[in-house]
């Protein structure tokens, strides 16, 4: 496809993108300065813990984490039924790049923990309610990416090797309420299954020190600001996308690119 | 009445088809005793580590040989266009699943009856202490697999690969009920119930959820 011939439509996507109203620059600049808060904290500020001292500073990144992970996951659950009730693409790309931020959220909270926990209870996993309902999670995170990379491609005579978008777009949107569905599933199990994981809410007491306590806030403020850039990078990325099928669309049609 | 009516139509449909090619019953029946055969191999029949992890590799045959059967479910249906007949067909939407459902549980309950007392022999493991709670521990457990299976498996069949999406999507969304069915089979077939009052809990509420999330959703996954 001749997509270069047309260079005035290829700005246009840009300034359209430019245009919109996801968070981009903006984002970006109030990121950088909560960021660096947030390292400061958790550094500087923030005591050592008596025993396991330095180790024990992963916390910040690994409950940070996990808290946007399961944020991204409860959009992803609102958007995909937004999208159901709607129909408007706009729900269906926020769940997408939900899905996306949330898994890699996800992945570092997985990751962060066995560095604790090996440090902690000499293992690095353990089949314990919280980490497998983590573990599960992920999996239906990457369920939701892969069955979107296959959705709408089936093969239908006349339409060729057709991507439908509206297609794909029911389909995640199922994948995404059913998955969610399996969550509270296995949230039951925490209550009565032994659990090794510490539980940092007890009532309204929180169970660590207030400086710590601080820097854990600091640090969960900044990164659901990191969530929530990434969203709007990657929903700019999605509109661009679609503006780039419509021109396409329309200039395969002949009927031009102008509006 | 009319529902029921039309949700047995097509599960009959489905068990006619089932006489005619058998395709279902001897794949997955084959599969259920290759699995347990493998198994087999890799452990000791008899030694108490086998009886200790005897439900889960139990059951792990059972899902297998079921994943096999429902990955045919919707399949065969786009063949001829069978499925737009289907749909045309003048009854609730719902009706489809609810049938197709039906018919993929008594597939798996004709396996799992033929199956499971000969992995208890192959296995020399004793002979279940509760056999009427195994029963219905075996109805909750298959009813919840074939309930979540069937809905993925019609998602799966609007897909160019279909046979590599379905064990993807099923087995995550599987782990809680796995974790129960295992668990409660256990107890079962030990006789020792103590404890697992959470996990019966478990079972009957995933039951709950993925029969009717799919009765919801069921509509969207055919107008795509």
């Amino acid at each position: 496809m001749m997509v270069g011939a047309k260079s005035p439509s290829a700005s246009r996507v840009f300034h359209a993108s430019r245009r919109s109203r996801a968070p981009g620059t903006f984002w970006t600049a109030a990121m950088a300065p909560a960021m660096l808060t947030a390292l400061y904290a958790i550094f500087v500020y923030a005591p050592d813990e008596r025993v396991m001292g330095a180790v024990q500073k992963v916390f910040y990144f690994h409950v940070a984490s996990a808290w946007n992970g399961i944020l991204a996951f409860l959009v992803m659950f609102i958007a995909s039924v937004g999208y159901l009730l709607s129909r408007r693409p706009g729900w269906d790309e926020l769940a997408f790049a939900s899905a996306e931020v949330g898994e890699v959220f996800t992945t570092v909270t997985l990751l962060t923990g066995p560095l604790w926990g090996k440090v902690a209870w000499n293992i690095w996993w353990d089949w314990d309610p919280r980490l497998t309902t983590t573990l599960v999670l992920w999996t239906v995170y990457g369920v939701y990416l892969v069955a979107r990379h296959y959705a709408g491609t089936e093969v239908t005579p006349g339409q060729g090797d057709g991507q439908d978008a509206s297609r794909a777009a029911v389909q995640a949107a199922v994948i995404g309420i059913i998955g969610f569905a399996d969550i509270p599933i296995l949230l039951m199990s925490i209550k009565w299954w032994r659990s090794v994981h510490p539980v940092l809410l007890q009532g309204a007491k929180m169970n660590i020190a207030p400086p710590m306590a601080w820097t854990l806030g600091i640090s969960v403020a900044a990164f659901t600001l990191l969530y929530v850039g990434l969203l709007g990078l990657r929903l700019r990325l999605e509109r661009a996308r679609r503006e780039v099928r419509r021109l396409l669309a329309a200039g395969l049609a002949g009927k031009g690119v102008g509006r | 009445m009319k529902y029921l009516a039309g949700l047995l139509t097509i599960t009959w449909k489905d068990i006619t088809a089932e006489f005619r090619t058998k395709e279902m019953s001897t794949s997955m029946g084959i599969f259920a005793l290759l699995v347990m055969v493998v198994f087999g191999f890799a452990l000791r029949p008899g030694a108490e580590e086998t009886v200790a992890v005897f439900p889960g590799f139990a059951w792990i045959g059972f899902f297998f040989a079921g994943l096999l059967g429902l990955s045919r479910s919707f399949v065969s249906e786009k063949m001829n266009g069978a499925m737009t007949g289907l749909m045309l067909a003048p009854v609730d939407r719902s009706v489809i699943y609810f049938g197709k459902v039906a018919g993929n549980l008594l597939f798996m309950f004709v396996v799992e009856a033929v199956s499971f007392p000969l992995y208890i022999v192959l296995f020399d493991v004793p002979a279940p202490q509760r056999p009427g709670s195994l029963a219905l521990v075996a109805f909750l457990g298959t009813l919840g697999f074939v309930a979540v299976g069937t809905f993925l498996a019609a998602l799966a069949a609007n897909t160019r690969t279909s046979e590599l999406l379905l064990p993807i999507l099923l087995f995550p969304l599987a782990v809680p009920l796995v974790i129960a069915v295992v668990s409660m089979t256990r107890a079962a077939l030990t006789g020792d119930f103590t404890d697992t009052a959470s996990w019966w809990r478990m079972l009957v509420v995933y039951d709950a959820v993925f029969l009717v999330v799919p009765w919801l959703l069921f509509e969207y996954l055919l107008e795509s």
